[in-house]
């Protein structure tokens, strides 16, 4: 066979290519085809006790641990009728800077109460700088069956050791009339 | 920290040396030195946690064991003295010390929660940081740890968490050796052995603050910064106190433009290593209430205004006036205050000016003259700690300034004979082992005059030393006393004022008669030489008003505008003068950073910064400048002088430097003043008022000033509030519980309390809660007043 023109062979590689499997991932129509690896860093999520509480304590080790500054934590004191977290100190405010944030999970690594772990939610994108500085209402896991949102007490008869060695499986009534007790007298 | 501070006191260049070995290396070193203390002069770290160097050894953690050659047990380096010839092994050489070490720390930590994350101490804890380098990594302890419920309050302010403690025993004997309150104290035995105070007897101490800050764990901790930040977190910028003439050296720690909490600093010649708790804990009134722009008054009524507007209004203002005053009030710095000591000669040419917004006398003015302004630091804390007598003469010194207290107290305990000339023997004076010499209030000249004559010779001794407080003011002939008392005995006399900013007034000639560096204002060539410093032909010649005829001249129109700094009216003893006063001036521009009273009744006002947001010097009651930097670097308030400087730009005049720098540059090139001073002033020793009851009163440290708002844990441990009456007193009323003491403006209930006060006198807080004086009652001390049983 004569020599092709070399202009006709380079579109050999083209007409062949179009027989091959395709490996593109089409985003954001196949999305939910190719989800990320589970170990992948993605947005942060505070974490709750089984009965709602949270277990943020505001300790600001994820804050000293982070290498970008991207974490502003405030403790506060709970107090009686006014409880966030099992123990002394909650989270009173907690923002993490996703312009600065880079994912490296050395937060997640110094938290002593595994109150803070990384989804795999990778979609984070805006069009102000405001909303990328995430607060601690945008972060904390939605409350599951069995969970009441704090504040509340702690379940009763338990200390906050039993919250860490994870004794507690649920909000029990009482905390629940409690709460609801408070929150109805003004 | 510790190497300083002991130079003072157990390292004397005259003790006999002792040559030693730590580690090999070998030192020589004044014989009774701690080992401790010599291996630091090395270099070399040993652990420690109760080890303090201004607090007595005690040995009690035992983290600071050492291995001493022929000592068959480690022995611990904080107790023990050197000797000549002793070879000491630390960690860092001998396994045995090592070893040891490594087992108290793992003992320590036996019942230690490690509750680091939620810990206040957690980031700056002694204890983190040595069970890291002195520690084990591994405890092999497996049993229960001891519990206790926590935290529990010793005091409305002070948080003790019984589970850190390492009972190491600082708190319990800064409490006792150093504050004079042992409230603090280590209860029980073995594992149960915990810090504790008496059911009924909270740790209300004025310096329970620096527990806090000393204890080497978490254990104690303040409600005020409670889970408020990690050290991490913090800017800390070096500061000085403006509570007080005390002058302590602060660290202030801030964190996204807020005041977090306040440290006591290490400066050995004043507060050593202490502060006070209004010092520690009371700037949350630098937040509240601020005045944040210009403000002028059109049709009665205060409204915004900008600068330029408002400056104009106010150059205005006070160019159509042909009568000026000046009130700086006594919080201002020496630059501030020396601003406005120029703008009322330069500007506004007059002499009408004071610093003094309290009681105060025209012979107080003329002592302040002659005798205090602009002169050299004399007596010192150090010449207080040295000297054989103190005599204190209308000063309180635990309330009116507590470092002063502590330094007395310190020198107390050392020998020092310590007499207060006043109506009543008080906690403080208990505290620093004082004889009271009794006077009632008024008769303090009187009782100067006819001094016992063991006194007398005790005033004589070389050292001797006479504080006289601001009270002073308030008694007739009392500054001619003193003065007179001290021309007889040689002793060192010494001024305490109450405020930071006063003694700096002073000096910068923010008074009627006075000109920078003690400069007399009648004295032609000390006049002269302000004048053509300031670059003016001339300066007002004839001494202008001050104190109460300034104020009486403004209430009957005599003065056409007044410019008012950092003033509250609520601090003059008559307080419907001061209103009437300044309602009657017809023009009043205000300085001021807070809304007050008299933000209300001026006519601009412009906002001005605080201690954080400006640098400064303020003068202590030795005369020594105290500078301070800018805390908030980016902070946009300007500072009096400035605010000074641009009035004076916008009434055309120069003035000279407006910022801080140019005006150290200004009153250095002044210096003081080496002529002939004021003259001396010589009243008569006025008569004790006529009355069954009288009133003998001062500002308790802790009570309802208004720098000290904000702050509810502080204010809870306030002094309760209570008349004091000697035994025969309250038998004449009955010794009811609560009674009614009644002056010319009304009455105050207050409880009865029984106290070592003269009879016939009844000795009442100016300024607390639910009691103050000068607004409640109008009196003020000396006054009379009735008193009844209260139901």
């Amino acid at each position: 066979m004569a020599e092709l023109p070399q202009a006709v062979r380079g579109f050999g590689v083209t007409f062949a290519t179009m027989f091959k499997k395709v490996v593109t991932e089409q985003y954001p129509e196949q999305a939910a085809k190719f989800p990320p690896k589970p170990r992948y860093h993605g947005r942060h999520q505070l974490n709750r006790w089984a009965d709602g509480l949270e277990k943020c304590i505001g300790c600001e080790l994820c804050a000293w641990a982070c290498p970008a500054d991207a974490i502003f934590v405030q403790g506060a004191d709970n107090k009686e009728g006014d409880r966030h977290s099992p123990g002394e100190r909650y989270g009173r405010v907690y923002q993490i800077n996703y312009l600065r944030c880079i994912f490296c999970g050395l937060c997640i690594e110094a938290c002593p109460t595994r109150a803070l772990t990384m989804t795999n939610e990778f979609e984070l994108a805006d069009n102000n700088r405001a909303d990328l500085i995430y607060e601690k209402q945008d972060l904390l896991t939605p409350l599951l069956p069995g969970m009441l949102a704090p504040p509340h007490e702690m379940v009763p008869g338990t200390t906050d050791t039993d919250y860490y060695a994870n004794k507690i499986t649920g909000s029990v009534p009482e905390q629940v009339v409690a709460a609801d007790a408070e929150r109805v007298i003004p | 920290m510790t190497i300083t501070s002991s130079a003072g006191s157990d390292i004397t260049p005259q003790a006999q040396l002792v040559t030693i070995v730590v580690d090999g290396v070998a030192i020589q070193i004044p014989k009774g030195t701690l080992v401790i203390r010599a291996a630091e002069l090395l270099g070399i770290e040993i652990p420690r946690f109760c080890d303090h160097p201004l607090l007595e050894p005690v040995a009690a953690c035992r983290m600071c064991l050492v291995d001493i050659e022929g000592v068959p047990k480690p022995q611990p380096a904080c107790a023990q003295v050197v000797s000549d010839g002793m070879q000491v092994r630390t960690q860092l050489t001998s396994p045995i010390a090592r070893d040891a070490q490594e087992g108290v720390m793992e003992f320590l930590l036996l019942n230690h929660p490690l509750d680091c994350p939620v810990c206040d101490k957690g980031g700056e804890c002694p204890l983190q940081n040595q069970a890291m380098s002195a520690g084990r990594p591994e405890s092999r302890f497996e049993g229960e740890k001891r519990t206790f419920p926590k935290p529990i309050n010793v005091s409305a302010q002070i948080l003790l968490d019984r589970e850190r403690c390492v009972s190491c025993a600082r708190c319990t004997r800064f409490a006792e050796q150093i504050a004079g309150d042992p409230m603090l104290e280590l209860l029980e035995r073995g594992v149960r052995q915990q810090v504790g105070t008496a059911a009924d007897q909270p740790f209300d101490s004025y310096f329970s603050g620096n527990t806090v800050q000393i204890c080497p764990v978490g254990a104690l901790t303040s409600a005020a910064y409670r889970f408020r930040s990690r050290p991490f977190d913090l800017v800390s910028v070096p500061t000085t106190c403006e509570h007080c003439a005390s002058g302590c050296s602060l660290r202030t720690d801030h964190r996204r433009g807020t005041v977090t909490r306040r440290l006591a600093w290490d400066e050995p010649a004043v507060n050593e290593e202490w502060n006070c708790d209004k010092g520690r804990f009371a700037f949350t009134y630098q937040e509240l209430g601020r005045v944040e722009t210009p403000l002028i008054r059109e049709d009665g009524q205060l409204r915004v205004a900008s600068w330029p507007e408002a400056l104009d209004f106010a150059a205005r203002g006070l160019a159509a006036a042909s009568s000026h005053g000046v009130l700086v009030g006594g919080r201002s710095t020496i630059e501030d205050a020396y601003a406005y000591a120029r703008f009322a000669r330069v500007a506004l040419k007059t002499d009408n000016i004071d610093f003094r917004v309290r009681d105060s006398s025209d012979e107080e003015a003329q002592f302040l003259r002659s005798s205090v302004a602009g002169t050299a630091v004399r007596t010192t804390y150090e010449t207080l700690e040295k000297a054989p007598v103190v005599v204190l003469i209308a000063f309180e010194p635990e309330d009116e300034s507590p470092i002063v207290f502590l330094r007395l107290r310190k020198a107390a305990r050392g020998g020092t004979r310590i007499y207060s000339v006043g109506a009543a023997a008080t906690r403080g004076l208990a505290k620093m082992r004082g004889t009271l010499i009794p006077a009632k209030p008024g008769a303090e000249a009187a009782v100067l005059a006819e001094l016992a004559e063991h006194v007398r010779v005790d005033l004589s001794t070389p050292g001797a030393v006479i504080m006289v407080g601001e009270r002073i003011a308030g008694v007739e002939g009392g500054a001619t006393a003193v003065l007179e008392l001290a021309r007889a005995t040689g002793a060192a006399l010494t001024w305490v004022p109450r405020r930071a900013g006063e003694r700096g007034a002073l000096d910068a000639g923010a008074l009627a008669g006075l000109l920078p560096g003690g400069r007399p204002l009648t004295d032609d060539s000390a006049r002269g030489a302000v004048a053509a410093a300031w670059g003016v032909d001339s300066l007002p010649a004839t001494v202008g008003l001050a104190g109460t005829a300034l104020l009486t001249a403004a209430r009957d129109g005599a003065i056409g505008a007044l410019i008012t700094a950092g003033v509250e009216l609520a601090d003059l003893p008559d307080q419907i003068l001061g209103r009437t006063a300044i309602e009657a001036v017809g023009f009043v521009v205000a300085l001021e950073n807070h809304h007050s009273a008299v933000t209300e009744l001026a006519d601009v006002v412009f906002p001005v910064a605080v201690v954080t947001e400006k640098s400064g010097t303020f003068i202590n009651w030795e005369g020594r400048p105290r500078p301070f930097a800018q805390a908030f670097k980016d902070a946009l308030v300007m500072s009096d002088a400035v605010v000074l400087g641009m009035l004076a730009s916008a009434m055309n005049i120069v003035v000279g430097a407006s910022d801080v720098a140019g005006i150290r540059r200004e009153l250095g090139a002044l210096g003081a003043w080496p002529g002939p001073r004021a003259e001396q002033p010589s009243s008569p020793a006025g008569q004790v008022v006529q009355g069954a009851y009288l009133v003998a009163t001062w500002r308790e440290l802790i009570d309802s000033g208004v720098m000290q708002e904000g702050e509810p844990y502080l204010a809870a441990t306030a002094h309760a509030v209570a008349a004091t009456v000697s035994v025969t007193t309250a038998g004449a009323l009955g010794n009811p519980e609560l009674v009614t003491v009644t002056g010319p403006l009304g009455s105050v209930t207050v409880s009865l309390q029984i106290g070592d006060v003269v009879d016939g006198v009844v000795c009442l807080p100016l300024n607390s809660p639910g009691c103050a004086l000068y607004r409640d009652l109008g009196v003020r001390s000396g006054q009379a007043v009735t008193i009844e049983g209260a139901v």
